[in-house]
């Protein structure tokens, strides 16, 4: 039989959703192979890269990886650390060791140092295969927030949030003027002045409802120079 | 008097009661959906994964499907609504969460429970099948990784005829013998992961009567896709109407 993809790029499908058919196509993320048929294995949009298929989720709870840089709030204080929580199924560990380049001794109060209810900007180190997650403050851009205001977004979206290189992150602070922070987790810390605030809140929220449409770049320059009445560049990222 | 001809009006024995449904319903739970056939109408909310609470019921090999069926207390008339659980809506909860987690694969989320919960405000028979619909619908918008979705409806026989898809008063029928079999399937492999009878049924009729179920899943199948899909079509239509 012919191998043919019974899809197209950037295509909305569901999960038993056939994609295509034939031997000639190779199941990656979010799919699977049932006799000669490639379907899909979650909610998601389609990506075709020469001979392999694959999905990009566009629903679901964020899975902690390494490397990512998380936004979490202190839950709970431990013998020698804290306990947060980065909005999925497991809560990480902040170790002293990980959380100051100071010397802190034994039995010191770490609440001094982020107390119950704290934010903080992490970044993950380990992750178990029990889904352990190990956290540290100790690289540049990892801090404790103060001020502003916290909400959550889809992580899926958390890439498009960012742009390429930063440059959809960017315009927004530069027209807004806020301070804002994305964690992979879907966590969004913004400071700033409150009507600015809500304005990057109100282009955050459409980038999370629009970004699997074309030209996401564009509305969302339209909506802040509409909204900021200021004249705003798209940054160019080399 | 014998039954001659559906009682609700239906022109075939085998037609459906007119179906709707709609994935992402409930703005705070992580997934969604309403299912509308008939009059009977089910939601369905799904949370997580999250961190499962009694903790002894974990399992570190892999997350925990968790399903919860409940009639709300104006969904109906008779002995079967009550406010709270019985032992009827423990029993679908179990049969709700074993159709499901065929398809399910929870291996990415040891320790962790993903909690469906399943309400009717209106009842009119087929309501474990409404909700297993509501429910699949649901999983797939919560971004949960699942084989495929699953599709279930009720069929039997009301006194020597098969029939889909029977309401109430069809399930009471007086003057001849009544069966009633839900099933649900996993489309892509043709599997049954739901199969119930009550009432009595010879065996001709049964088999006859799952054929009809597996064909009128197929048919449900088609919607709970669409429902999904329109979710994505309409944040589109906001942007290019």
């Amino acid at each position: 039989m012919a191998s043919a993809l019974k899809v197209q790029e950037r295509e909305v499908v569901v999960p038993g959703e056939i994609l295509a058919e034939g031997m000639e196509y190779l199941p990656s993320y979010g799919t699977y192979r049932l006799g000669d048929a490639i379907r899909a294995a979650q909610l998601g949009l389609v990506r075709v890269d020469g001979k392999v298929i694959k999905l990009i989720p566009l629903a679901g709870r964020y899975v902690p990886k390494r490397d990512d840089v998380v936004i979490g709030k202190v839950v709970n204080i431990l013998m020698s650390g804290w306990m947060l929580d980065i909005n999925c199924a497991y809560s990480a560990v902040l170790s002293v060791k990980e959380a100051t380049s100071r010397f802190i001794e034994k039995g010191a109060d770490l609440t001094r140092i982020l107390a119950l209810g704290d934010y903080a900007v992490t970044r993950i180190v380990n992750v178990t295969t029990q889904k352990l997650v190990d956290v540290s403050m100790r690289a540049p851009g990892l801090w404790k927030l103060a001020g502003g205001r916290d909400f959550s977004v889809n992580t899926h979206k958390v890439p498009r949030i960012i742009g390429k290189q930063g440059s959809m992150v960017k315009m927004i602070k530069d027209a807004t003027g806020c301070k804002i922070t994305v964690g992979q987790n879907g966590l969004v810390w913004i400071d700033g002045d409150p009507e600015m605030e809500n304005i990057a809140v109100e282009a955050i929220r459409l980038i999370e409802d629009q970004s699997h449409i074309q030209g996401l770049t564009e509305r969302v320059h339209a909506f802040l120079k509409n909204k900021t009445k200021k004249d705003i560049v798209i940054p160019k990222m080399q | 008097m014998t039954y001659t001809k559906r009682l609700d009006g239906r022109k075939r024995f085998d037609e459906l009661r007119p179906i709707e449904a709609k994935a992402g319903v409930i703005r705070r739970a992580d997934g969604s959906a309403y299912f509308r056939i008939g009059r009977t109408i089910a939601y369905a909310a799904v949370y997580g994964p999250r961190e499962m609470h009694p903790k002894y019921l974990q399992n570190p090999k892999g997350g925990v499907l968790r399903c919860n069926y409940n009639m709300m207390p104006f969904s109906g008339a008779g002995e079967r609504v009550r406010p709270g659980g019985s032992r009827r809506s423990k029993e679908i909860s179990m049969i709700t969460e074993k159709a499901l987690s065929s398809v399910v694969d929870l291996s990415d989320f040891p320790n962790a429970a993903v909690d469906v919960f399943i309400d009717l405000p209106q009842c009119d028979a087929g309501s474990r099948c409404a909700g297993i619909c509501a429910a699949s619908i649901a999983l797939a918008d919560a971004g949960i990784a699942m084989k495929d979705l699953i599709p279930a409806i009720a069929v039997g026989r009301v006194d020597d005829k098969i029939v889909a898809d029977m309401d109430y008063q069809e399930e009471a029928y007086e003057d001849g013998p009544v069966a009633d079999v839900p099933i649900a399937i996993v489309p892509s492999t043709g599997e049954i992961t739901l199969l119930q009878m009550d009432g009595e049924i010879p065996k001709d009729m049964l088999m006859e009567a799952i054929q009809l179920g597996i064909k009128k899943c197929m048919e449900i199948y088609e919607i709970q896709k669409k429902a999904l899909k329109d979710k994505y079509k309409a944040l589109a239509e906001v942007v290019e109407p």
